[in-house]
């Protein structure tokens, strides 16, 4: 185990993990709006909000996949030391980590129909968080919001189509997050920008 | 709040809190719980938020006070609070009963949070059965103590076939239920715990708040439902589409006591009713404390405020 997996975790647990699962709760409350999320600082290529979205949620209950070029070991190392987390398949993960493309979100845990919370949330880490995108309606928005989403409107379109079942997102960059939960329904914006 | 008096009518913890005001609580984590509770409590919460009406089970811990003290409650405000943020917490709308008292006073030893009474000032307010009537805004979490999650618990006993009707979306008992209100009340008499579907999906209970509460639901603050007893948390994120059930005959409408309040004279808010004397005297005041005293004190006067005072 290097040096490095033993730094970059929360200074002041109890605090610092409630602010952060504050701007974590508000995100995923409200789709479209972007928060700062700041405490936590893992080895590369972790951004700092993804590194204290696990420091906050991820613990020995939850099983952790670490998807493409997020799989390294020093990485592994600092979840393992860090959270306790056990990395796992991605079929059997709660919480999925990595850049869009490295995801196949076919394989990941959608609930059951009698238990839809069984679900996998999936951490994707993006160059950079527009505000700018595709459009949201549903719970947490008033009227619409927007987002930019990676990749094809139609893989949250079907995600969406499986409610109650379905996995959830969230968004991370640098300091930022932003979420998708599987409540909101998405549609390509109508006008020139994309 | 008296302190000098020692009580030995709370339960025991609450009766330490009260009786050793000014000790440090230190030996707490922050807010009671333990950090690996919170995380179990706040994956919870945001499936809660991800599935809005849908009971996600949780791990509920016991809590230094009986079932239906608000255990859930308060484990979901231990999970949200944060060093900031200021506490309200009402009791059928009123922040002085021994309920509200209590665990305002729980979270100033455990958390170290400024408290308040003023719905305005407060970002968490915790509940029992009732929603301030002052609309909240979106920088306010709403937390229920939830006595009974499942809407269909009396009309199905099985948790195993009420979680199938859910998966099945399978609602029709809840309409039999107050179809069978009408043959025999000649109207909908369910008048608390009034049940709403949310998103057009998941069947919920709103926790027994009178249904004269219900069109608040869709409000712009979060809301989150907490059942220590039955282990289930479950969420309305902002601005979701609440429907209280009923029939094109038979709409639903929330009701209260066809009177001002004697206080106040507000005309717009939940009534609680008062007896008085042992000659049936009563009166009607607002079951929301912190809006009655705010309209008295901007110089509203009900017609009882006399004889009250």
């Amino acid at each position: 185990m290097q040096q490095a997996s033993l730094a970059g975790g929360f200074a002041d647990p109890p605090h610092q993990s409630s602010t952060a699962f504050r701007a974590i709760m508000q995100v995923m409350a409200r789709p479209g709006r972007i928060e700062t999320i700041t405490g936590g600082a893992a080895p590369a290529p972790l951004s700092g909000a993804a590194s204290s979205v696990l420091l906050t949620l991820a613990d020995p209950d939850t099983g952790v996949h670490l998807a493409g070029a997020f799989d390294t070991q020093a990485v592994r190392d600092w979840i393992t030391f860090q959270t306790g987390a056990p990395l796992v398949a991605a079929p059997a993960a709660q919480f999925v980590l990595g850049a869009w493309a490295d995801i196949d979100l076919t394989q990941l845990a959608i609930g059951t129909a009698e238990y839809p919370d069984r679900s996998a949330t999936v951490i994707v880490e993006l160059p950079a968080l527009s505000p700018e995108g595709a459009i949201l309606t549903g719970p947490g928005i008033r009227d619409r919001a927007t987002l930019g989403l990676p990749g094809d409107v139609g893989v949250f379109q079907r995600n969406a189509a499986l409610f109650p079942l379905g996995v959830d997102f969230m968004f991370t960059s640098g300091a930022q997050i932003a979420a998708l939960p599987r409540s909101t329904k998405v549609s390509q914006c109508t006008s020139n920008q994309r | 709040m008296p302190t000098g008096r020692l009580r030995n009518d709370l339960p025991l913890v609450f009766a330490y809190f009260w009786n050793n005001e000014g000790a440090g609580m230190s030996e707490y984590n922050f807010a009671y719980l333990d950090e690996q509770t919170k995380r179990m409590i706040r994956r919870a919460i945001l499936k809660g938020l991800a599935i809005p009406g849908y009971q996600v089970p949780f791990a509920s811990r016991e809590m230094p006070m009986p079932y239906g003290w608000g255990t859930g409650g308060v484990q979901v405000s231990a999970a949200v609070m944060t060093q900031a943020d200021v506490l309200k917490v009402i009791d059928q709308g009123a922040d002085d009963t021994t309920n509200a008292v209590s665990i305002r006073r729980f979270f100033e030893r455990t958390a170290g949070v400024a408290t308040t009474e003023a719905t305005e000032a407060a970002t968490v307010i915790q509940t029992r059965h009732r929603i301030p009537e002052v609309p909240l805004s979106e920088d306010q979490i709403l937390v229920y103590q939830v006595p009974i999650p499942e809407p269909l618990r009396f009309l199905e006993p099985s948790e195993v076939e009420t979680r199938k009707m859910h998966a099945l979306e399978d609602y029709g008992l809840m309409h039999v239920k107050l179809y069978e209100d009408i043959s025999a009340h000649g109207a909908i008499a369910t008048s608390y715990a009034y049940p709403v579907q949310v998103e057009g999906r998941y069947v919920m209970d709103p926790s027994p708040i009178p249904k004269f509460d219900n069109p608040k639901l869709g409000m712009a603050a979060i809301q989150l439902f907490g059942a220590g007893r039955e282990q289930r948390i479950y969420a309305l994120p902002p601005y979701t589409q609440v429907v209280s059930l009923d029939f094109e005959d038979h709409p639903f409408e929330p009701s209260k006591a066809d009177h001002p309040c004697g206080l106040c004279g507000a005309t717009d808010s939940y009534l609680d009713e008062l007896i008085v004397d042992d000659a049936g005297g009563r009166m009607f005041m607002c079951s929301d404390t912190d809006y009655c005293q705010a309209r008295r004190a901007a110089g509203h006067v009900g017609a009882l405020a006399e004889d009250a005072a």
